[in-house]
């Protein structure tokens, strides 16, 4: 336990000391936010309530699709995991280990943003703060979750670019955040069905903010739910120590179990 | 107790169509320093990785003692320490960071005072992409002692290192010998496992070409011992093939070097030759063939090694 204290306690200064996850973890999301928080609470009126969780879910995706990857793919590449595996740390820490600091960041952040958007841009607070609280660890441990199965799938940076920005990019245009997904044109409110934003916004909305939710939340907590659970298990099974010993071309396939929730939640939940 | 501190039988490791350890076999005695040679390719790393538990052997068995590397991992760590190639850890991890983490995991208090002796005191809080090679590797050598191992794996300990770490990386060798330790060192540097070997054998296309004690070695290859002779006059560039026991002859710089099977005979010859040509001596000596002049000799056989024969 003290090992993995001391484990833990490394990671998370890391995210803090090194530039670009500092720049991921907290500058990018916290700019982004007061930018559209100035900016978008005054052009987009129906902003304003939805600014609290979209801006969480700007910094859940920075930090978990952006920034979680690619120390992964430097690690396995750079042969510290081998290094690791020599002195006993066990995989399940590599792969534990940044998904609880993802956590804390995340949280960090959120406090940050929950109790200043209320007061200068004049968010809805949440009615239900045990929903709230519940649907962001939620959303936490599913988007840390794929982006640690995105570093360990990647074989290179540039794998890591194309699988994050697969759900990054998409997801802050078509993933509830800027518009709600019921505005959406109904081919494209179809596709926005496949990712994970659109739940957690839908969940938040119906259970946290007492708004109208698109369709019923409890499917939103449990489909991430179980996203997120075989998006960890995928990351643990597939978890390669170095490039060496890669099992065969399958990982990549193997991984994209974890969007099936969503393929499911797209045919079924969309009436 | 095992005699043996490792024990590595038949061992066979195969990529794909190549074969890169084809069933080598050697043992290394408990608090022995042992030298494992060859060229690039020669399967020394594989190997090694396979020592470590980080390569499944396609055949044959690995014991460390008394343990199987792959299948008791768990008890392998607390049995070996390593000094992987390359220096891996985080940049952003710094040294005092680097041994509480790793002693963490191997249950064991900080051994900072090792960073003190291997030079890295007033290095524990700067970040590991900061240091120099230098450092890195001396920090890789702390980390891999701290938990006090009875078997020690090095691979290209010295590489990268100035004149004055390497001599620290001896001592502290000579010291974990000292207290039981075993050392297998994986290293190009010939110099240095004549010096540091006890044993070695020299690994070529993923076979053990030759092994034995340093000594051994040199004294079962061609035997030539190295005269390099310099005089006034340089009377004796004009001589050829006149001495006993000489089987080649070249001349270097203002040096005349003889590769003899005697030098007993073929010295006095030479100084004869002198004085009967009224030359003066200017200098004279007298070498026994190195590891390294054996190595190219198993290694490189059918090429000129440099000035040898």
């Amino acid at each position: 336990m003290t090992a993995f204290f001391h484990h833990f306690m490394y990671d998370f200064r890391t995210g803090l000391r090194d530039k670009s996850l500092l720049l991921l973890n907290y500058l990018f999301p916290l700019g982004f936010y007061a930018l559209m928080g100035l900016l978008m609470t005054g052009l987009n009126p129906t902003f304003g309530p939805t600014i609290i969780p979209s801006m969480i879910l700007v910094a859940v995706m920075a930090c978990t699709l952006l920034g979680l990857p690619n120390p992964v793919v430097e690690s396995r590449e750079a042969g510290i995991f081998r290094n690791f595996k020599i002195n006993g740390v066990p995989e399940l820490s590599i792969v534990t280990i940044p998904v609880l600091s993802s956590f804390v960041h995340i949280i960090i952040v959120s406090i940050i943003i929950t109790f200043t958007a209320i007061p200068f841009f004049n968010a809805n607070a949440p009615v239900n703060w045990g929903y709230f609280v519940l649907i962001l660890l939620l959303t936490i441990f599913t988007f840390a979750s794929i982006g640690m199965l995105i570093g360990v799938v990647s074989p290179n940076s540039r794998s890591i670019v194309l699988f994050s920005q697969m759900i990054f990019l998409p997801s802050m245009i078509l993933g509830g955040m800027m518009v709600p997904t019921s505005m959406l044109p109904p081919a494209l409110y179809r596709v926005s069905m496949l990712l994970p934003t659109v739940y957690s916004m839908n969940a938040w909305r119906g259970l946290a903010f007492g708004m109208e939710a698109v369709f019923d939340p409890r499917w939103s907590l449990l489909i991430l739910l179980i996203s997120g659970v075989i998006a960890f298990g995928m990351a643990i099974y597939l978890f390669n120590w170095d490039s060496k010993n890669k099992r065969s071309g399958r990982n990549t396939m193997l991984a994209l179990i974890t969007l099936v929730p969503y393929v499911l939640g797209a045919i079924f939940l969309v009436g | 107790m095992q005699e043996y501190a490792v024990l590595v039988k038949d061992f066979r490791k195969v990529y794909g169509d190549t074969i890169a350890v084809d069933k080598i076999s050697f043992e290394v005695h408990r608090g022995e320093i042992f030298g494992l040679l060859g060229p690039n390719g020669a399967g020394k790393t594989t190997t090694m990785e396979s020592l470590e538990g980080l390569r499944q052997p396609s055949a044959g068995s690995l014991n460390i003692l008394g343990v199987d590397p792959m299948r008791s991992p768990a008890r392998l760590r607390d049995l070996i320490g390593v000094q992987l190639q390359s220096s891996s850890l985080p940049g952003s991890m710094n040294p005092g960071e680097a041994m509480e983490f790793f002693c963490a995991y191997h249950k064991v208090t900080p051994r900072y005072d090792l960073l003190d002796r291997l030079g890295l005191g007033e290095k524990k809080s700067s970040q590991f992409s900061t240091l120099s090679t230098g450092q890195q590797r001396r920090l890789s050598l702390a980390l891999a002692i701290a938990h006090d191992p009875p078997v020690v794996l090095l691979d290209e300990p010295t590489a990268g290192l100035d004149v004055g770490s390497r001599v620290e990386l001896h001592e502290v060798m000579r010291e974990l010998q000292a207290r039981g330790s075993t050392i297998i060192l994986a290293t190009h540097d010939m110099a240095e496992a004549e010096k540091m070997s006890d044993r070695v054998a020299i690994l070529l296309k993923g076979k053990i070409a030759a092994t034995g004690s340093p000594t051994q070695l040199t004294a079962t290859g061609g035997g030539l011992v190295k005269i390099s002779v310099s005089s006034d006059k340089a009377c004796l560039s004009q001589n050829s093939g006149v001495f006993p026991s000489v089987s080649q002859q070249i001349i270097k710089d203002e040096y005349v070097i003889y590769y003899s099977r005697d030098a007993g005979e073929t010295v006095p010859a030479v100084l004869d030759y002198l004085k009967v040509h009224d030359d003066h001596l200017v200098d004279l000596r007298v070498e026994r063939p190195s590891l390294e002049d054996r190595f190219l000799e198993i290694t490189q056989p059918d090429q000129p090694n440099g000035d040898n024969p």
